[in-house]
């Protein structure tokens, strides 16, 4: 591998570990706090990614497109919550995770009934698209750029939101001690709710650029990230915001890495090879890298 | 004054509490003594609203608090500190103190109910800005009675304070209920050491399995031969 394919390789890694890392969050938080897996987090994404694709169709300004993604996004997830989640507030942890299994369902069978099984093309607005030349024959595509500096930007704001603001500071400590976050004062509705605004909003953003990112969009499109985002969640240790983006570094890189590496008959074996180093990883640390090691309270 | 008529509480098909009525008055401090799992922490949590009562009534200046989430409690003047200390380990001193206060909007209040904080325990200051886990187990104590003090309760639900604690500690955290009862705030206390909470309460509740046995002023329950034998190991 050359330095200039190296630097653009690097380039890469960074970016698919830059929407893994958005989707992640969203995934982590609300698990930490309702623990959660929203395995329905992927369609959020999905519809967010339909939703770029009929909004751009009225011509509107690329910004302005993204900036109505997001809200979208928001408000599925504030539905989501809401008809499918909060009516289940006290039950077992499986009949939750079973529900989000069932509001995957739903809703990629709904987008397939609505928009039909054949992939559109995303909107791709000229920002996110094109190489840019940089010195020493390396070049990198914009979207890579535009990928890594959105999601290093909004991972500042958010451990900003987290360790600065109030309605930060109770989210962790509703996600740490949900009994005594109660006892504060602290409205657990309210968090809940800020978890779910926060990481689909997360998730409209990772929608626009894994959608300019793969090219297409079909109904189906949103198993891939929330997969990849639950096992950088476990890697990172589950319900630890800093460590589902470590996490989704990691398997960002290590996917790219791979296939540079492998020789071309072994690089279609690349999930494999990531489950492989995921088994490997939870033999070592089952709690994860950032996990407490705290055994579940009675 | 609070006051608790009847109420029964259940965990699946087993009853916790079997028709408890007790009451607090304004200014008082009323002990809650009893064996392991007669219930005390189950009564403190029915009250903060965290357990909902099957039946009765828990009144409070006026309000039913059965039909109220936890937050609304605690904006209603009732502050529970918790059995165990129950403090965010991850969070930093300061921040569990900022979240004890978190229903108090005003900045001017906040930094003189932590001026008083820091005067009961100088030592949370010294540590303002480290992680809560990162203290000792006293001190710790310390952190969840402070945080529980931040959103100046009316009245103060304790859950065994002295619990696990060395007895220099427990003896500094019962001079601090002594003085917070001396400074007008009502206090719920909840403990298995009876005899100390006898010393410092006004009157007391015995409860075992689940109902009251004996009540009365904690002076003469602590000379009642039979509280004396059963809890006070006489």
């Amino acid at each position: 591998m050359t330095a200039s394919e190296f630097g653009q390789q690097f380039v890469n890694a960074l970016s698919l570990g830059s929407i893994y890392a958005l989707v992640a969050v969203g995934l982590a938080m609300i698990f930490g706090i309702l623990r959660l897996i929203n395995f329905a987090h992927g369609e959020v994404l999905m519809l967010g990614a339909f939703a770029a694709y009929f909004i751009a169709e009225t011509g509107l300004p690329f910004v302005v497109v993204a900036v109505l993604v997001v809200v979208t996004t928001v408000a599925i997830g504030l539905l989501m919550e809401r008809v499918a989640y909060r009516p289940l507030r006290g039950a077992p942890d499986v009949a939750l995770l079973l529900t989000s299994l069932a509001v995957s369902i739903a809703l990629q069978n709904g987008a397939l009934l609505a928009f039909g099984a054949q992939p559109k093309p995303f909107p791709t607005p000229a920002m996110l698209s094109g190489q840019l030349q940089l010195g020493g024959g390396v070049q990198i595509s914009q979207v890579n750029l535009v990928t890594v500096i959105t999601a290093l930007t909004l991972m500042v704001l958010l451990t900003l939101f987290v360790t600065r603001t109030r309605l930060g500071i109770s989210m962790r400590a509703t996600a740490e001690n949900a009994m005594a976050a109660r006892l504060m004062g602290i409205n657990v509705n309210t968090v809940i709710v800020a978890a779910f605004l926060v990481g689909s909003a997360l998730a409209g953003v990772a929608a626009i650029l894994w959608g300019a990112r793969v090219g297409r969009i079909q109904p189906d499109m949103g198993f891939i990230p929330v997969l990849k985002a639950f096992v950088a969640t476990v890697i990172g240790g589950f319900g630890s915001i800093p460590g589902a983006v470590i996490g989704a570094y990691l398997l960002g890189f290590g996917e790219i890495f791979l296939v540079a590496l492998l020789p071309d008959s072994l690089g279609s074996y690349r999930d494999a090879f990531v489950f492989a180093g995921l088994i490997v990883i939870l033999l070592f640390r089952p709690q994860g890298i950032l996990g407490s090691t705290e055994p579940e309270k009675i | 004054m609070l006051r608790v008529s009847d109420i029964r509480v259940y965990y699946g098909a087993i009853q916790a509490i079997k028709e408890v009525s007790l009451e607090v008055n304004d200014r008082e401090l009323v002990a809650l003594v009893g064996a392991n799992g007669a219930g005390k922490t189950t009564i403190l949590r029915t009250i903060s609203g965290l357990i909902r009562p099957r039946s009765g009534a828990i009144d409070w200046h006026g309000t039913d608090l059965t039909s109220l989430a936890s937050h609304q409690i605690v904006a209603r003047g009732i502050s529970q500190v918790p059995e165990g200390r129950q403090i965010f380990a991850g969070l930093t001193v300061r921040d569990n103190l900022m979240l004890g206060a978190i229903q108090r909007r005003d900045r001017g209040a906040f930094d003189q109910v932590l001026e008083r904080v820091f005067e009961f325990f100088p030592v949370l200051k010294e540590r303002y800005g480290q992680p809560g886990g990162t203290l000792s187990g006293g001190e710790q104590q310390m952190l969840a009675i402070g945080r529980g003090l931040m959103s100046r309760p009316r009245l103060l639900l304790l859950d065994e304070p002295s619990l696990g604690l060395a007895p220099l500690m427990v003896w500094r955290i019962f001079e601090v209920i002594s003085r917070l009862k001396a400074e007008g705030v009502t206090i719920l206390l909840v403990e298995q050491n009876a005899r100390k909470a006898l010393d410092v309460a006004d009157r007391a509740y015995v409860l075992e399995t689940g109902r009251i046995i004996v009540s009365g002023a904690a002076r003469e329950l602590a000379a009642n031969p039979d509280v004396e034998r059963a809890y006070l190991g006489g």
